[in-house]
């Protein structure tokens, strides 16, 4: 699959909220159709604040984006209600999940699929290739959400995005809470997804060793600026990137700079 | 207790559930604005008073019935979404407090603009139910308030089946229960508000026209919004069948009240026994018998 065709670019993206606290400045990265990109970095490093721009979900959360911007197939998501993005096949999957917990596991999948106005028919088509994806589900289907496992709510929220028929899936710390197993399980559906469906996807993560392991490229966030980009697997090789993420070195390299292998204990 | 009147007791308990119905169908409406967008609207007993008050003035100028309630259902729901439009979405994110103020000011522009198009003097309403009372068994009870109950219960069946069966009932009840991930799936919220509030005005109508037809059309119509907020810290504000049954508790105990003990305080308790109950209620359960109920496993 040629990773040449830009999906979604975010340049340069300053961010606020409440006017006054700066969360973001200055994120570039890019994701091309056919990728799996990870953003990762430390808490409070800006990867949701990143996604929710993406989304343009920031001015829910009253935040806005106050300098540069981001292009989905060309769009400048600023200019776009949150349920167009989705419809035009940017869907994100929020982080902690938030299913809706009262509905059961099948009418939170329905609900992704509500945007789309499809008819019966497609709807029931939509939801058993979700079944197919996430057996488990379809196990669960009629059980309360909120009452369901914290991976099943995870599969759940999945679903229901993918009902939507996305082209770029966005998903905010997918492993968050969730054991190990599980989140080999949930990472192993995305890259088939990817490589059987094409379905481009962009990742936010804390847990870097996870998300070095199905990404292709990584950009690392710090203190709301993107500091370090490039091929998942030279990143996973190196020894500042392993040395930071795995908590040995006790400094975090400043932002904008390069984080020099010297660093590394 | 040999000489206790068990009869009399079950006629005070009907009436006072049947009135009960009453408030629930004011409550309901209180109910599914907060579901869905957290607003406390203090402007649903303007709202009441604006339905009854149009359609008591087609129907004295002569318009048929079911065409005045078609009109006047109309209205209703371009108001419910002239208000969602210009009061409410400007002010989104903005504290419940600030919302709540909203309300309250737009409840009184409601009856100001009620007051400049139909007038000021009291209309009577005739629903056509003759207020009889009948005998079930020696319990007599008043054949309106049956009515009534029975127009609220058909109400309460619909508004249930709409939200359980159609898609835009499943829109609402997603964003009821998480407005952030609705808007991340891509519901159109403004979609669902714009429903939510025309079935507020299609509440407010209906309770409208029986309260107008018991009490008169008048401007003390609005105060019965008064009556639901106890109804709603009993039943939990984001619950329709939590109104329904705290319609009928605050309905039931506000008679009893009245009947056995309103003598030692000199008559009279009905009218703020409800707010007693209410208050008690609150140390003990605060956020109501069927409010917020916590569906989650961690």
């Amino acid at each position: 699959m040629g990773h040449n065709e830009v999906l979604l670019s975010v340049n340069g993206v300053k961010a606020t909220y409440n006017h006054a606290i700066t969360a973001l400045h200055g994120v570039t990265f890019t994701v091309a159709r056919g990728e799996i990109v990870a953003l990762l970095g430390a808490n409070g490093a800006g990867k949701t604040t990143t996604l929710k721009a993406v989304s343009n979900l920031l001015p829910a959360e009253r935040g806005l984006v106050t300098e540069g911007n981001i292009l989905f197939q060309g769009l400048d998501v600023a200019t776009a209600k949150p349920a167009d993005l989705v419809r035009s096949g940017l869907v994100q999957v929020l982080e902690g999940r938030h299913c809706f917990r009262s509905l059961t596991v099948e009418e939170n999948l329905v609900t992704g699929g509500l945007g789309r106005s499809g008819g019966r028919a497609e709807i029931a088509a939509a939801l058993e290739k979700v079944y197919a994806h996430f057996p488990r589900l379809k196990e669960k289907r009629h059980a309360l959400s909120g009452l369901t496992s914290g991976g099943e709510q995870q599969m759940t929220a999945i679903g229901r995005a993918l009902m939507s028929r996305p082209r770029l899936l966005v998903l905010d710390e997918p492993s968050m809470g969730l054991a190990p197993i599980v989140v080999q399980d949930i990472f192993r559906t995305l890259r088939r997804l990817n490589r059987e469906e094409g379905l481009s996807i962009l990742v936010a993560e804390q847990n870097s060793t996870v998300a070095l392991k199905y990404a292709d490229r990584a950009t690392i966030l710090e203190n709301g600026a993107a500091v370090l980009s490039g091929d998942a697997a030279e990143l996973r090789n190196r020894d500042d990137v392993k040395a930071f993420y795995l908590g040995q070195s006790p400094r975090p390299a400043a932002p904008n700079t390069p984080i020099l292998p010297a660093i590394a204990v | 207790m040999s000489d206790f009147d068990w009869l009399f007791f079950i006629e005070v308990l009907v009436g006072g559930l049947l009135s009960g119905v009453m408030y629930s169908l004011v409550a309901i409406g209180f109910v599914l604005i907060y579901k869905t967008s957290g607003v406390l609207n203090f402007a649903q007993g303007a709202m009441l008073l604006f339905a009854a008050l149009t359609f008591v003035s087609l129907t004295e100028r002569g318009v048929p019935f079911a065409l005045a309630f078609a009109i006047t259902f109309a209205i209703m729901v371009v108001i419910g979404i002239a208000i969602e439009r210009t009061v409410l979405r400007p002010l989104t994110n903005k504290p419940p407090i600030t919302l709540f103020m909203a309300t309250l000011g737009l409840s009184y522009v409601i009856e100001g603009a009620a007051q400049l198009i139909w007038g000021t003097q009291v209309h009577g309403l005739d629903l056509g139910i003759e207020d009889l009372p009948f005998d079930v068994g020696g319990v007599f009870i008043s054949q309106f308030d049956i009515f009534a109950a029975v127009v609220a219960a058909g109400m309460v069946a619909a508004l249930s089946a709409f939200f359980r069966y159609t898609r835009i009932g499943l829109g609402f009840r997603a964003v009821a229960d998480d407005q952030f991930a609705a808007l991340a799936i891509g519901l159109r919220l403004p979609w669902i508000w714009a429903t939510v509030w025309a079935a507020a005005g299609l509440v407010a109508l209906v309770a409208g026209l029986l309260w107008g037809a018991r009490v008169g059309v008048q401007f003390s119509l609005s105060l019965i919004v008064l009556k639901a907020l106890p109804v709603l810290v009993l039943g939990g504000f984001d619950s329709i069948l939590g109104a329904i049954v705290g319609g009928l508790l605050i309905g039931a105990t506000e008679k009893l009240a009245e009947v056995y003990i309103g003598e030692y305080f000199g008559g009279g308790i009905e009218g703020w026994f409800a707010y007693v109950v209410a208050l008690a209620f609150l140390l003990v359960r605060p956020s109501g018998l069927f409010g917020q109920k916590l569906v989650e496993r961690v």
